[in-house]
């Protein structure tokens, strides 16, 4: 049997909005055949993983609050991924914030004032865009290829990171532990809704509205368009694509380094060797699950979340391990990306025959 | 003599799974496809290979284990970027991350046990000339398969008839398929060797690298081959030369770390992932060498019309 893809006259609208629910169906069908594989009873560890977090009010703010920096950064990469920019350091560029906002909070933990916050927050973002700069600028200027610098980098802020929380950002009074003092006060994000959601939800609603707004309604988002779409339209309407990597990757970087910030004034209260689980890679499944646009990014976020959260119930009730959760986020980028080939192509299947002589070969095995 | 000795010979297998991983990710790149999930499909082989060999007691049952697992990774990356023509950079990104959770899940049973390593060669006389002896003549089976390797597909791409089919699928699919070659079937088969180097890069690692399963052992080495076939400029014996450097720079900072400099390990660390870097941006400056090289098809689909 032959897979054939005939090309759509246009693309299918029907499909667009059906492709991220058929990934995610086929995921959990995938999902329940893996419970089955590993020996728990599949329709149970569904439950857990996928129903049960939403069923108490403390689990929903923890979806929230997993869901933010996902989001924040799926945002940003989303812009990046329209211009045909791959950065998929941002696990790095959300360290680097996080190390940048907490320069005077450690340095000088006397400060503690209304102003404070502000300036972490401002310097995270400054932090996560000077380092997503970094394979910009080397894409600019000598066209080094920034998948593979975007992603050295994460590996070189990771070990600079454990180096201050080791050495001289340790806690002096920590008991040894490779942990930075703890933010107090006016250090730390304010709650805004029950117990634990902090204000760094409410930067996400921005960053959605105005992602929006830039990309559905204003000349930039669609210059990111078009250099995505078709570079020699862009080239020829005069578009700068250098200016484009640059700008993407700042934006992506500093809301990455927003991300960070947030999460280290926010549910760490600290520095600590690690400030994230992966969020910085888990954004990129998400930015494509939501099919680049920022609301669909939205509800793609709080599914990843949900996804985390999901890990953590099944390794606590069923003992299985929460590297479950990876496989999950691996399987469902997959599935998107092939469901989405049903936007531009119809599939045919065609019986298996036998090449007549002198017929053109263009079929696939 | 003996720390030098000890040093080279560490830096031999330091070197040998990116060149397994590079030589097979460079056959697919010059068919065409980039395939960004090595690191996912050498973590799957790393933890397979371990297994079999465990569970069989046999270091050569993990090597073809390792192989297998990394052609069936490769064979979902297959499907979903020749087939259903889905974008190569996000599927390969979905192979990486997919492989590193699959890894850990698969070797949540094998951490913490001792892993069986594999014997190196030693014929009499030969490795037992001082120095040279142990580095040509005592290498382990895997390290001469992949120079091996290397050879044998260097004069299958610019000495055979495939390989000129191969490379002309990479450099111009339209006209490839024009002349009636398989322009997918080509690019499957360039992936699922790709697929079975990454395994065997894999297995190496927790056969003979380091004899044990730990998560995320592969430590960016995926990357760094990735990074290895644009230094080669796509040229296999070149791969070599890189990975030499490589592994040199890896184990050097392993050492250094031993004795003590006043350099923070971590700085040390960052050593390999720096210097990939700096190799790249000096490569990528020569724009002429990488023009001549570099795939034209790299990374685009290819969708038959009829």
């Amino acid at each position: 049997m032959r897979i054939e893809l005939i090309r759509r006259p246009e693309r299918s609208s029907a499909m667009a909005l059906l492709s991220p629910i058929l990934a995610i169906a086929l995921t959990v069908i995938t999902g329940f055949f893996v419970f089955l594989a590993i020996g728990v009873d599949p329709f149970e560890a569904l439950y857990i993983y996928f129903i049960e977090p939403l069923t108490a009010w403390w689990s929903v703010q923890d979806l929230l609050i997993k869901a933010t920096p996902i989001i924040l950064i799926a945002i940003g990469l989303s812009l990046c991924y329209r211009s045909n920019n791959w950065n998929i350091g941002a696990e790095g560029q959300l360290v680097a914030g996080a190390i940048a906002g907490s320069v005077f909070t450690i340095l000088v933990p006397e400060w503690n004032g209304p102003l404070v916050l502000p300036v972490m927050l401002l310097m995270g973002i400054a932090g996560g865009m000077l380092y997503g700069a970094i394979p910009a600028l080397l894409k600019i200027r000598f066209g080094t290829n920034e998948i593979l610098t975007s992603l050295m980098l994460v590996y070189v802020a990771q070990f600079f990171l454990d180096w201050l929380a080791r050495g001289p950002w340790r806690n002096p009074e920590g008991h040894n532990f490779p942990d930075s003092r703890e933010f107090d006060g006016w250090q730390l994000l304010p709650t805004i809704l029950g117990d634990d959601v902090k204000l760094n939800f409410v930067f996400v609603l921005i960053a959605v509205v105005v992602a929006w707004f830039v990309l559905s309604r204003t000349i930039t988002g669609f210059q990111i368009s078009v250099l995505g779409q078709a570079p020699r339209a862009a080239a020829f309407a005069g578009f700068s694509q250098n200016r484009m990597v640059l700008l993407t990757f700042l934006v992506s970087g500093g809301l990455a380094g927003l991300a960070g910030i947030c999460e280290v004034a926010g549910p760490i209260e600290m520095l600590r060797t690690s400030v994230s689980p992966g969020y910085g890679f888990t954004a990129i499944i998400v930015a494509f699950l939501g099919r680049l646009n920022p609301i669909g990014i939205f509800f793609a976020g709080l599914l990843l979340a949900l996804s985390y959260i999901g890990g953590e119930g099944i390794q606590i009730s069923l003992g299985v391990s929460d590297q479950i959760t990876r496989v999950f986020q691996g399987m469902l980028l997959f599935f998107v990306l092939t469901c989405d080939t049903f936007i531009f192509y119809r599939v045919r299947f065609v019986a298996a025959r036998r090449r007549q002589a002198g017929e053109v070969t263009h079929g696939h095995a | 003599m003996d720390m030098l000795e000890g040093i080279l010979l560490t830096i031999v297998t330091a070197a040998t799974p990116l060149v397994f991983a590079a030589i097979g990710e460079l056959v697919s790149e010059r068919a065409g496809v980039l395939n960004l999930g090595v690191e996912g499909m050498m973590a799957v082989g790393a933890v397979c290979g371990f297994a079999a060999a465990n569970l069989s007691g046999e270091p050569v049952v993990g090597v073809l284990a390792g192989i297998l697992a990394g052609m069936v990774m490769a064979s979902l990356f297959a499907v979903v970027t020749l087939i259903f023509v889905a974008n190569q950079v996000a599927s390969g990104l979905a192979l990486t991350l997919f492989g590193l959770g699959l890894s850990a899940l698969i070797g949540d049973a094998f951490v913490g046990i001792p892993g069986i390593g594999m014997p190196h060669v030693h014929i009499p006389v030969l490795s037992d000339i001082p120095v040279v002896g142990v580095l040509i003549f005592g290498e382990d089976p895997l390290t001469y398969l992949a120079v091996i390797l290397t050879i044998v597909v260097a004069w299958f791409l610019f000495r055979t008839r495939g390989g000129l089919i191969l490379r002309s699928v990479g450099d111009n699919q339209v006209s490839a398929h024009a002349l009636g070659y398989g322009v997918v079937k080509v690019r499957f088969l360039a992936v699922l060797f790709g697929g079975a180097c990454a395994g065997i890069g894999g297995a190496y690692l927790s056969l003979v690298y380091t004899p044990q399963w730990t998560q995320n052992m592969t430590a960016g080495r995926g990357w760094i081959a990735l990074a290895l076939v644009v230094f080669a400029s796509w040229l296999p014996v070149r791969v070599l030369i890189g990975a030499v450097l490589f592994g040199g720079i890896s184990i050097l900072q392993l050492h250094a770390q031993g004795f003590n400099v006043p350099i923070p390990s971590q700085f040390l660390s960052m050593l390999p992932y720096l210097t990939t870097i700096i190799v790249l941006v000096l490569i990528s400056r020569n724009r002429t060498l990488l023009r001549v090289n570099t795939p034209a098809c790299l990374g685009q689909p290819f969708v038959p019309d009829r």
